[in-house]
């Protein structure tokens, strides 16, 4: 019996170990490809060892100008959303109003939206009006998308909080705007960073809604969706690579200070870090 | 506000401030006006259009404008001509939920309750592939699928696959491409209500007898069950309305209504057909989503 659950438990972590390698399979073969000199455009083999597209990333400069146009409507529609988005859930989790839950079912419903209806529902409006479209109809539309997502993340932040921290400060005489910008803010800050950097990567690696609505505006995903016709450029990869590592890095680093934030706790951390692992 | 007097943890809260001021009650108002805003101007306005748009005379067109004549017949047309493209997206996103819930189930399950001080740097793996964009990683699968590739060579030695079959371009490649795609969307929502499950109640389960599969059947699996069906729904979604996998690794045999939606209006620019065919996933989504959310609900309940 005990030798059977023994084994009923490496079972599951062997599999759990298989999938999440199907899972970095792609990720890995991307890395490869970013050293490959492919024998034609149209190859998806690996031909060759070589080390110029990451010396020359940009060898194919429309591939670049791409992802810069990515990064800044990447960087308008974070900045929109989030702050539409946490004001929405502050006034969602901290007040109770007419209309409240119509609201929630608003955001509820345009999270449920396939990306499909969304674009097109956008094309349709900006064709029908007349609006041409391009690269602001493309941060709108990147806006609706990511909004309800920042909404969710930082309302569960919120919701998470303990109120009576917020008590203490008023009964220490601290103004209701004190109170906000020491105790409030800092409280919910990481909750609005993950939302932003949510917001932020769903807006770059977005393809559906944007293909709708970007006219002759290219993007990273919509440059790479044209060349999988045309042939793929290697360094496609190169940028592949390079964004998982940057991703990779800031994971780490926010894992690092998260430790020594425990490690050196300041006192409002500490309440918090405590009432965590009274709820585990 | 005096609030010398103790308030220690039996006592109720101290209440909040009796009189409130008119610009205090407008507060929520001001806070969720701009964001209500964009959501309707960009989202439910757009939806309106684009359910008129389906309604539109067929035989206009975009350079002489359409006329709304409230052509319901769109409807049935787009129905006659592309209903398999339509069945195909939701058999393959069924398929593929049912290939991710064998594979994500055990992740989900691994990470919560057997990983200890491995979570983080697991859960880290999970969501690692949507740091690099997802077009790229489904033409790795075309790589890593391709005919000249190391797996079907390996397939094709042990005679799992014909000495001229195929991967790539098959309805089996592009419902591994969905599995992949969102099989972090099914595994999270999972994650998080199987790390909420108390082991003492297996624990007490297996005390009385009953042997593990009774237990995970009675026990572990309707406790995940809100975490099973935000992840499925979370899952099914965006993998019905997705054409990417279809396009980059299936042919037009594999096409599902997301190819045949993007052609009608980048290509054909057939505005009433390719909105009616927008209405009716949209329309078959929510009536899933409502229908889940209500069983998931009483069964909850129970």
């Amino acid at each position: 019996m005990r030798l059977w659950r023994w084994l009923a438990d490496r079972w599951v972590m062997i599999v759990a170990l298989l999938v999440l390698g199907y899972l970095a399979l792609p990720i890995l073969v991307v890395a490869a490809l970013s050293f490959n000199r492919p024998s034609s455009r149209l190859s998806y083999d690996f031909n060759e060892f070589t080390v110029d597209n990451w010396r020359r990333p940009c060898a194919t400069s429309d591939m670049c100008d791409a992802v810069v146009r990515s990064v800044q409507i990447g960087f308008l529609a974070t900045v929109v959303a989030t702050v539409l988005g946490t004001l929405m859930a502050f006034a969602l989790v901290r007040h109770r109003f007419r209309g409240r839950s119509a609201i929630n079912v608003l955001v509820f419903l345009s999270m449920a939206t396939p990306e499909l209806v969304m674009g097109t529902s956008l094309l349709a409006l900006f064709v029908s009006a007349g609006v041409p479209q391009g690269f602001w109809t493309v941060v709108i539309s990147h806006v609706v998308f990511c909004v309800s997502f920042v909404v969710v993340t930082v309302k569960a932040r919120l919701a998470g909080m303990d109120r009576r921290l917020e008590e203490a400060a008023m009964d220490l005489y601290a103004s209701e705007w004190q109170t906000f910008r020491r105790i409030t803010l800092p409280l919910v800050l990481p909750g609005i960073v993950a939302a932003a950097l949510l917001a932020f990567s769903l807006s770059f690696d977005d393809f559906i809604v944007t293909n709708f609505n970007a006219g002759t505006t290219v993007t990273f995903p919509m440059y790479v969706w044209g060349a999988a016709q045309r042939g793929i450029p290697p360094q496609v990869n190169v940028i592949g690579t390079a964004m998982f590592a940057v991703a990779l890095l800031l994971v780490g680093l926010s894992s690092l200070r998260g430790r020594r934030a425990r490690r050196t706790a300041a006192p409002v951390g500490q309440v918090e870090f405590g009432r965590d692992a009274g709820t585990r | 506000m005096t609030l010398l007097a103790p308030t220690g943890p039996g006592q109720p809260p101290p209440a909040p401030p009796a009189a409130r001021s008119g610009s205090r009650r407008l507060l929520p108002y001001l806070l969720v006006l701009p964001g209500v805003a964009w959501l309707l101007v960009f989202f439910g306005v757009p939806l309106g259009q684009l359910a008129a748009a389906s309604l539109y005379d067929p035989s206009g067109s975009l350079s002489t404008g359409y006329a709304m004549t409230w052509a319901v017949g769109n409807y049935a047309d787009v129905l006659q001509a592309y209903w398999p493209q339509f069945l195909r997206s939701f058999g393959y996103a069924a398929l593929a939920l049912l290939l991710a819930l064998l594979l994500g189930y055990p992740l989900a399950y691994a990470i919560a309750q057997k990983a200890g001080r491995w979570k983080n740097l697991l859960l880290v793996c999970v969501v690692a592939p949507m740091f690099t964009s997802f077009l790229v990683r489904t033409l790795a699968w075309k790589t890593i699928l391709s005919d000249n590739g190391v797996l079907v060579g390996l397939l094709r030695d042990v005679h799992l696959l014909a000495p001229d079959g195929r991967l790539l371009a098959t309805p089996f490649a592009v419902v591994l491409g969905l599995t992949y795609t969102f099989l972090p969307f099914l595994v999270l929502p999972l994650y998080a209500s199987l790390e909420r499950l108390d082991r003492r109640l297996l624990e007490a389960a297996s005390d009385l007898y009953a042997s593990p599969v009774r237990a995970f059947r009675r026990v572990t699996l309707p406790l995940s069950m809100p975490g099973l069906v935000a992840g499925a729904l979370l899952f099914f979604i965006p993998a019905s309305g997705d054409y990417i996998n279809a396009e980059l690794l299936g042919t037009p045999n594999e096409y599902m209504v997301g190819n045949v939606v993007d052609s009608a209006f980048l290509v054909r620019l057939d505005y009433p057909q390719g909105a009616a065919l927008s209405v009716l996933l949209m329309v078959a989504i929510l009536a899933m989503v409502f229908g889940w959310l209500r069983g998931a609900g009483t069964e909850a309940v129970r």
